[in-house]
C-alpha cells in the first residue's frame, strides 16, 4: 500500500497522520513537498489537517492552486483514493473536488474537544472498517469546520448517499441544532463525505489522533484498517 | 522620520527609560555623546526586561543546579536530561503589557517569542501552557480581555501546530488594567545536538532569517519596564503583531538546518529584536560583530539605523554559520520561502558596529555594555501583615458553599478556555486538562512521558510572599508528583509591580526566598525564567495600584514509562484517602472569600519536609500501582478537590467519615498543604504502607453514584456541580 501525505506550507498534522499509519496499518505513508510537479506511483493521497498559508484567504484556497493540485486532479481523474481531513477536506471542496464548503464555526470560535460520529455508510474505503450505525469518539479542532451546501446539493448528497460521517449524540441522536452534538453548526450534522465514486472523502474531526489507547481511545483505528483493506486487497 | 533630527542629551535618555546616573555611564563608556543609535542600544540593554536590573542580585540566590541540568538559566531556555539521549527545553515568559494594549495580538506574541526561545536551542516544541491572570469579572474591559487574549494563544499556538496542554487562570481586581499573560514551551532535543547562542569563528557570516522587519515594537522592551500611564492605548504601536505560519515554516526550516553542521550560533530576536540578538550572541562568544543594515531584509520604506535596530518585528532569527555551509542554508530557508540575507560578521573588535548607507551609526564597545550595565539593591520594606482571621460567623450550608465555590471565577471550569486550544494535534497528549493534575505527554518514538503544570496563588503571595513563593513551588512539584511522574526543574515568571517601591520590592526579595527554600527543599533546580515588572497602573482615582505579587511557576517533571501516569478522575467502587495532615487552615481560602467576602489571615503555611515526605510517598504508590488515581488539595480544599474529580468522571462519591477536632468548614475546605485525595482499590495496603513510613493517612469514604454524599447525608448531584461549575464563563463571556 502506497500513500503519500502532502504537506504545503502550514500544513501541521502530518506526523499525526504518519503516526496512525504506522500504529494501524504498519505501512510507512511518504511525505510529498507542495511544490512537486509530479506524484510517484501512490494508492492514496492524503491531505492532512493545518493552516495550510497561514488560512490567510479562505481556508485551503490557496492551497488548491498549489502545483501538486494539478497532479492530485489528474491522479483523481484516474481512480485514486484521495483523503483530506480537516484543513485537506478544506483544500478538497476549494479545489472541487468535493462539493460543499466549510464556513467559520457556528460559535465563531476555534473548537477543540472530543466529539461523536455516526457511520452513515460503511460500502466505502474509509468506512468500511465500521458497521453502518456506529459511532465512535474522535478529536476535532479547527475554526472552519461548518460544513455548508445549497439546498439542491444537499439534497443530491443526503440522495446518492453521499454522507459518510454525521455529528452525533454517543447514543447515536443526530441533532443539527444542538451545539452539544453538532459542534460546528454543520447542515443535517455533516462531519465527513465522499464524491459521487465513493474514492474521495473529506472530513472535519481527526481520527488519526484517536489510534493509541494511551492518548484515551482507539476509535480511530478503523479508519486505517479499511483503508488498508480496500488498497492491499 | 523626526527622530534623526532628536537632539542626544540626557533628557532623551530620560525618554528612553535611562535614568541620569545611567546615562552619565553610557557618556564615560563612549567617551562622547552616543549617536541615537547608540543611546536605543544602551537604553534597551539596560531596560528592566534585558537587563534585570532590579532582580539580577536576588535571582544568583535561587538554585540552578541538579545532577540532571544541562543547561540552567543563561541560555535561550533551561535544559534538562530526560533519559534516552534527549533534553527537555523549556522557559516561560511574560507578555504582560502588549496584552494589555492589544489582547489579541498581545498574548499572540508572547506564544511566538518563547517558541522561538525552545526552538533556537534544536528543540521541536512539543508543548505549550500558560498562566493568566484576569482582572475583575465585573470590570468593563475583563471580557474584552479575557477574549481577545485567548484568542491570540489559541490563533498562535493552533496554526504552529503545538498543542496547548495545561495553564491556570485567576481573576482579581489587582489586574483590572494590568492582566499578566504567562506562556510557557517545552521542546525536545537530543542531547548531542543542543544549539547555544555564544558567536564564534572571527569572519564568520552573520545570517538573518525569517520575517522581514518593520516599524512594530519599536521600544517595546523599555515599554515593558515602565509603569502605564492612562495613555497607554497610545502606546499601541509598540505592540508587535505576529504571523505564526511563518512562525511555523521558521520553526521546519531552522530544523532542517539543525540537522546539518552549518550552525555554529543561533538565537532568536526577542526583546530589543536585533539589539539584544547580536549583543548576546557576540558578547557571550567574547568577539566583535559588524552588521551592515542597508542588507537587513525591509517591508517598510525609508527605515532608519535606529528603527531597524529596536524593532520587534516578529518571526527573526540570527544565526553564525560556518562560511563553507552558506549556500545549503540558503537553500533550505528559500525552499520554505522566508528571507535569508548575509548581513555582517564576525570581528575581533570585541565591538558592535552598526553601518547604514555607508556611515557608521554605532560603535559600541561590548564588554562594558554588558558588564556596566545597572544593578540596583534597592530598599526594601515589609509588607503589612494580613488582619488576623477573625471570628467566623457563617450560616451557609457546607452543600451551599461547595456550589458557590465551584462557580467561583478562580475555581469554575476553564472549558471555556482550552475547548478554543488544539491540544491533541501531535498525537502524543495523554492527559489534556481536566483529566489530570499535569498535562501528560509522550516523547514521541519513545515511552517517555513529560509532566507539565503552571502554578502560582496571587493571594497567598500578597498575605505573605515568602509563604506564597515557597507554596507556588510546593503546588507546581505537587501537581506532577500526583501523576506519578518525578519533578525535575523550574522555569519562573516572576510578575511584580514598580520595584522603586520599597514595599513591592519587598515582596519580590521574600518570594524569591520562598521559592529558593522550596527549590532547594524539593531538589527541583530553576534552569530559566522571566521577571516581568512594573505591573501597575492607575485606576479610575488616578491612584496607581499595584497587580498582587505573581511568581508564576511553570514545572517539567519525568516519567520514564508514560503508561504508569494516573489522571485525577473517579471511577466507580473505589476507595478514598487522603494523604497529608488536615489541620483545616482557613485564612486566605477561597472559602473565607467567597463565602465570608473576607480576604484575611495568615495563608496555609508550607512544610516542606511534610511536602516531601507526603510526596514522595504518594509517587511511590503510584508506582506500584496503589494509588489509580490523585488531585492535590489546593484551591478550595478537601471537598472542592473531590467534586473536581467527581465531576472529571462523571462518578459520585460518598463521604462517610465525618471530620474531627474541628468546624466542618474548616476540615472540607480549609487549604492546608501537602496533601492529596487518592483513589485506590487496596485501600489496606495503602493505609498500611502510610503507617509503617509515619505518612498522616485517613480513609474518607467510596466512590460511586451520581451525587457527592456527605457525611450528614446531604446530596449534592453531579449536574448541580457541573452546571455551576459552567456558568461563570458562560456568564462572563455571555455564551
Amino acid at each position: 500500500m502506497k500513500i503519500g501525505i502532502v504537506v504545503f506550507p502550514g500544513t501541521n498534522r502530518e506526523r499525526d497522520m504518519v503516526i496512525a499509519f504506522e500504529r494501524v496499518t504498519g505501512f510507512t505513508p511518504q511525505i510529498i513537498w507542495h511544490r512537486e510537479t509530479a506524484l510517484p506511483q501512490l494508492d492514496m493521497v492524503v491531505l492532512p489537517g493545518g493552516f495550510s498559508y497561514g488560512d490567510y484567504l479562505r481556508c485551503g484556497a490557496m492551497a488548491a492552486h498549489s502545483p501538486i493540485m494539478r497532479e492530485i486532479q489528474a491522479f483523481a481523474q484516474k481512480g485514486g483514493y484521495i483523503m483530506g481531513v480537516c484543513n485537506g477536506f478544506q483544500i478538497l471542496t476549494e479545489a472541487n473536488l468535493l462539493p460543499g464548503a466549510l464556513l467559520p464555526n457556528a460559535s465563531l470560535r476555534f473548537l477543540s474537544r472530543d466529539c461523536h460520529l455516526r457511520i452513515e455508510r460503511n460500502d466505502t474505503a474509509f468506512t468500511q472498517g465500521w458497521k453502518q450505525g456506529d459511532i465512535f469518539r474522535t478529536a476535532t479542532a479547527h475554526g472552519d469546520g461548518n460544513y455548508f451546501c445549497d439546498a439542491e446539493g444537499l439534497k443530491r448528497l443526503e440522495g446518492e448517499g453521499q454522507v459518510v460521517f454525521r455529528y452525533a449524540s454517543p447514543n447515536g441522536e443526530i441533532d443539527p441544532s444542538n451545539s452539544d452534538f453538532n459542534p460546528n453548526g454543520s447542515i443535517n450534522a455533516i462531519a465527513g463525505i465522499v464524491d459521487q465514486t465513493g474514492r474521495i472523502c473529506g472530513m472535519m474531526p481527526h481520527p488519526e489522533d484517536m489510534v493509541d489507547p494511551l492518548m484515551g481511545s482507539e476509535d480511530g483505528k478503523p479508519l486505517f484498517q479499511g483503508i488498508m483493506e480496500t488498497l492491499t486487497r | 522620520m523626526s527622530k534623526a533630527q532628536l537632539i542626544v542629551n540626557e533628557e532623551l535618555g530620560k525618554e528612553f527609560g535611562l535614568s541620569s546616573d545611567e546615562y552619565a555611564k553610557v557618556l564615560t563608556i563612549m567617551g562622547r555623546t552616543p549617536s541615537l543609535t547608540e543611546l536605543g542600544i544602551f537604553s534597551v540593554m539596560w531596560s528592566e526586561h534585558c537587563s534585570y536590573k532590579s532582580s539580577r542580585a536576588w535571582l544568583r540566590n535561587l538554585p540552578t543546579k541538579a545532577p540532571w541540568v544541562i543547561h540552567g538559566p543563561g541560555e535561550n531556555a533551561g535544559v534538562v536530561d530526560i533519559g534516552q539521549g534527549l533534553a527537555a527545553i523549556f522557559k516561560m515568559e511574560s507578555h504582560n503589557h502588549p496584552s494589555f494594549i492589544e489582547p489579541y495580538q498581545g498574548a499572540a506574541t508572547g506564544v511566538g517569542g518563547i517558541l522561538r526561545d525552545v526552538f533556537t536551542m534544536g528543540a521541536r516544541p512539543v508543548a505549550n501552557l500558560n498562566a493568566l491572570r484576569f482582572g475583575s469579572p465585573d470590570h468593563p474591559a475583563t471580557r474584552h480581555i479575557v477574549d481577545g487574549v485567548v484568542r491570540g494563544i489559541g490563533g498562535y499556538g493552533n496554526c504552529v501546530g503545538v498543542p496547548t496542554v495545561g495553564g491556570e487562570v485567576n481573576f482579581h481586581a489587582s489586574y483590572n488594567g494590568n492582566p499578566l499573560v504567562n506562556a510557557m514551551n517545552v521542546g525536545v532535543a537530543r542531547q548531542d545536538r543542543i544549539f547555544l547562542s555564544a558567536a564564534a569563528g572571527i569572519g564568520n557570516p552573520v545570517i538573518y532569517v525569517g520575517s522581514k522587519t518593520g516599524r512594530d515594537g519599536i521600544h517595546g522592551a523599555t515599554m515593558a519596564s515602565a509603569e502605564f500611564d492612562k495613555d497607554a492605548a497610545s502606546k499601541r504601536p509598540t505592540v508587535q503583531v505576529g504571523d505564526p505560519f511563518v512562525e511555523k515554516l521558521l520553526i521546519e526550516a531552522c530544523l532542517e538546518l539543525m540537522a546539518t553542521d552549518a550552525i555554529v550560533a543561533i538565537q532568536d530576536m526577542g526583546a530589543a529584536g536585533l539589539t539584544s540578538s547580536a549583543v548576546e550572541m557576540a558578547g557571550k562568544g567574547g568577539v566583535g560583530i559588524e552588521l551592515n543594515l542597508d542588507h537587513v531584509p525591509q517591508r517598510e520604506e525609508h527605515m532608519t539605523a535606529y528603527e531597524m535596530m529596536l524593532s520587534e518585528s516578529q518571526e527573526r532569527m540570527l544565526m553564525v554559520l560556518r562560511p563553507d555551509r552558506t549556500d545549503l542554508a540558503k537553500e533550505i530557508f528559500e525552499k520554505w520561502e522566508l528571507d535569508f540575507a548575509i548581513i555582517g560578521h564576525l570581528t575581533d573588535t570585541g565591538h558592535i558596529v552598526i553601518k547604514h548607507h555607508g556611515q557608521t551609526e554605532a560603535d559600541i564597545p561590548l564588554e562594558p555594555l554588558a558588564d556596566e550595565a545597572p544593578l540596583y539593591h534597592r530598599p526594601t520594606a515589609p509588607s503589612p501583615k494580613p488582619e488576623p482571621l477573625g471570628a467566623i460567623d457563617v450560616d451557609v450550608s457546607i452543600e451551599q458553599s461547595l456550589i458557590k465555590l465551584l462557580g467561583c471565577a478562580d475555581l469554575a471550569s476553564r472549558s471555556w478556555i482550552w475547548d478554543q486550544y488544539d491540544s491533541t494535534i501531535g498525537g502524543q497528549t495523554v492527559y489534556r486538562p481536566g483529566q489530570a493534575d499535569a498535562a501528560i505527554i509522550r516523547v514521541d518514538g519513545t515511552n517517555i512521558g513529560l509532566a507539565l503544570t503552571t502554578d502560582c496563588t496571587p493571594r497567598y503571595c500578597a498575605a505573605d510572599a515568602y509563604q506564597g513563593g515557597a507554596q507556588a513551588v510546593a503546588e507546581a512539584w505537587r501537581n506532577i508528583t500526583a501523576t506519578g511522574a518525578k519533578p525535575l526543574a523550574v522555569t519562573d515568571n516572576l510578575n511584580f509591580g514598580n520595584p522603586e517601591k520599597p514595599e513591592v520590592m519587598g515582596q519580590i526579595v521574600a518570594a524569591i526566598e520562598g521559592m529558593k527554600d522550596a527549590c532547594n527543599a524539593l531538589d527541583f533546580p530553576v534552569v530559566s525564567g522571566n521577571v516581568s515588572l512594573y505591573n501597575e497602573t492607575r485606576d479610575a482615582n488616578g491612584e496607581n495600584v499595584s497587580v498582587l505579587p505573581t511568581p508564576a511557576i511553570g514545572a517539567l517533571g519525568v516519567i520514564d514509562d508514560v503508561s504508569k501516569t494516573i489522571g485525577n478522575v473517579f471511577k466507580a467502587d473505589y476507595d478514598l484517602v487522603v494523604i497529608g495532615a488536615t489541620k483545616g487552615e482557613l485564612g486566605q481560602t477561597l472559602w473565607l472569600r467567597e463565602i465570608l467576602g473576607k480576604e484575611t489571615g495568615n495563608p496555609p503555611q508550607v512544610d516542606l519536609q511534610a511536602e516531601r515526605r507526603n510526596g514522595d510517598f504518594v509517587r511511590e504508590q503510584i508506582a506500584n500501582g496503589v494509588i489509580e488515581a490523585c488531585h492535590d488539595v489546593s484551591d478550595g480544599g478537601l471537598l472542592v478537590a473531590a467534586a473536581e474529580m467527581a465531576m472529571a468522571g462523571n462518578v459520585g462519591c460518598t463521604l462517610d467519615v465525618p471530620e474531627v477536632g474541628m468546624r466542618p468548614e474548616a476540615y472540607w475546605f480549609g487549604e492546608d498543604q501537602a496533601r492529596y485525595l487518592v483513589m485506590t482499590s487496596q485501600k489496606d495496603a495503602l493505609l498500611q504502607a502510610a503507617k509503617a513510613q509515619d505518612i498522616p493517612v485517613r480513609f474518607i469514604g467510596c466512590t460511586g453514584g451520581d451525587s457527592l454524599v456527605m457525611p450528614s447525608g446531604a446530596v449534592t448531584t453531579i449536574a448541580r456541580m457541573k452546571a455551576a461549575s459552567k456558568s461563570f464563563f458562560e456568564k462572563l463571556m455571555k455564551v
